[in-house]
């Protein structure tokens, strides 16, 4: 059996009597892309914000590897160190070149020597194609070049997992590709990834597993497969239906 | 007595009002970016105490001030006018020094914040190294301001008998009846300072920008 690295059990979020989502239970093994699905306010983001201990959950429990995160006995700084996260508005460093934006956490977080700190963002900065951008600050880049920015700062710690919290919704249809493309192969190279992401195109291909959440709760998991032509419940397939209706009229 | 001596009397002044400046704008920094830190990132109780040190210090006029807080420096440790008139100074300018940086944090996006911790920096470092940075180059042109007023404040250490720019020129004007070339030699040399000191940070501002694309 594969390695599972990410075990969410019943977890609960409410802002006082507004509850995000309730019991929520979802596991990811080793080398998995799961994406998340969704209307929006079904806290999605929410969620990927409590895995990766931004914000605290009101119950349930988390595990990355072996290791129960949500105890109180946990440091979260170096628990947030092994979970990789893209932010849909990128939020790149603005006063630091994207070369700095990578090889900061090297140095502060990993305490890399300068020049080894260097030599890993080079690597990064190549593997989302960017290395001609190293001494751009985030304010000449586009918002696609930020995103892929971004990608590389995440990749740079070596994480355990990467999620990613609708990465492309920011961006003008024509940035979207390459964002897609950078995220298709990570998973390819076997990236555990977890997708938040109304990108139809990109769940279906890339995926090994689909989450429907609404309104707080998984409502259907499976495969791509599985969920895009037989799903089980009819909220499902009027979502699929509706947003594939929106955003991808080719298919 | 001949003006250029007239005029040098007063001018030498001037080491005093730069003193007092230099010591009072550094440690109303220094403070302000500590209690404005605090501020914001220190819980409910600190931003109520500082939003109450804020307000006091500010409504208050600075002479006032001043003279209390000498009056107290001065009872307790044994200093120079000039140390405790600069020191005084410091502290008035730390209470608008701290509300200049304090809207400078709040207005660097606290999506900063959250991308230097989800890298897994602890929140000092993500303050020391992600917010700050932005935080002072935003507070420049709010602070040149700040630094303007405190030059000008400087005046003030007059009433401790600091033998300064308008101190000078007091004393001038008393002995040889011409107030008016006394006063106007001292607001020159002040208009000079603020002046230069204004040019010096817009270049700093400039130096600092960080590149965009229009």
């Amino acid at each position: 059996m594969a390695n599972k690295i990410l075990t969410i059990k019943n977890l609960t979020k409410t802002y006082g009597n507004n509850i995000v989502f309730q019991n929520i239970d979802l596991s990811i093994n080793e080398g998995d892309t799961v994406v998340i699905i969704g209307p929006s306010g079904t806290g999605k983001s929410t969620l990927l914000r409590c895995i990766n201990l931004l914000t605290k959950p009101n119950g349930g429990q988390i595990w990355l590897d072996d290791e129960e995160i949500t105890s109180k006995e946990v440091n979260e700084d170096n628990v947030r160190q092994h979970i990789g996260m893209v932010f849909q508005n990128f939020l790149l460093f603005n006063h630091l070149t994207a070369l700095e934006n990578v090889k900061l956490g090297l140095v502060k977080v990993k305490k890399m020597d300068k020049t080894a700190a260097e030599a890993k963002t080079f690597q990064e900065l190549e593997r989302v194609g960017l290395v001609d951008r190293a001494h751009h600050f985030p304010g000449q880049l586009s918002g696609g070049q930020q995103q892929r920015v971004a990608i590389a700062r995440a990749l740079a710690m070596d994480p355990r997992i990467m999620l990613f919290d609708e990465p492309t919704s920011a961006l003008d249809p024509e940035l979207i590709g390459e964002v897609l493309e950078v995220m298709r192969k990570l998973s390819l190279a076997g990236m555990t990834m977890l997708v938040v992401t109304h990108e139809m195109g990109f769940a279906r291909e890339v995926a090994d597993r689909i989450v429907f959440m609404e309104k707080g709760s998984i409502v259907e998991e499976g495969s791509p497969e599985d969920l895009f032509n037989r799903p089980k419940f009819q909220r499902t397939r009027e979502f699929l239906w509706k947003i594939t209706e929106l955003y991808g009229k080719k298919e | 007595m001949d003006i250029i001596r007239f005029i040098q009397y007063i001018a030498s002044g001037t080491a005093y009002t730069l003193g007092v400046t230099f010591v009072a704008l550094p440690s109303g920094l220094i403070l302000g970016l500590i209690l404005a830190i605090i501020y914001v990132y220190g819980g409910k109780i600190a931003a109520r105490i500082l939003s109450v040190y804020s307000t006091v210090m500010r409504g208050i006029p600075p002479i006032v001030l001043l003279f209390i807080l000498y009056f107290i420096m001065s009872g307790t440790i044994n200093l120079s006018p000039f140390w405790a008139g600069s020191i005084s100074l410091g502290v008035i300018s730390s209470a608008y020094q701290m509300e200049i940086i304090r809207g400078a944090i709040l207005s660097v996006s606290g999506g900063q914040m959250i991308a230097a911790l989800a890298i897994g920096m602890s929140r000092l470092q993500a303050i020391r190294y992600i917010v700050l940075p932005q935080t002072l180059r935003l507070a420049i042109p709010p602070w040149s301001n700040e630094a303007a007023i405190v030059i000008k404040d400087s005046s003030l250490v007059y009433a401790l008998g600091v033998p300064e720019i308008l101190r000078r020129a007091q004393l001038i004007s008393a002995s040889t009846q011409q107030p008016f070339l006394a006063y106007t030699t001292a607001a020159l040399i002040y208009f000079g300072l603020v002046l230069f000191t204004n040019t010096l940070l817009r270049r700093l501002e400039n130096r600092l920008r960080i590149p965009a694309n229009p």
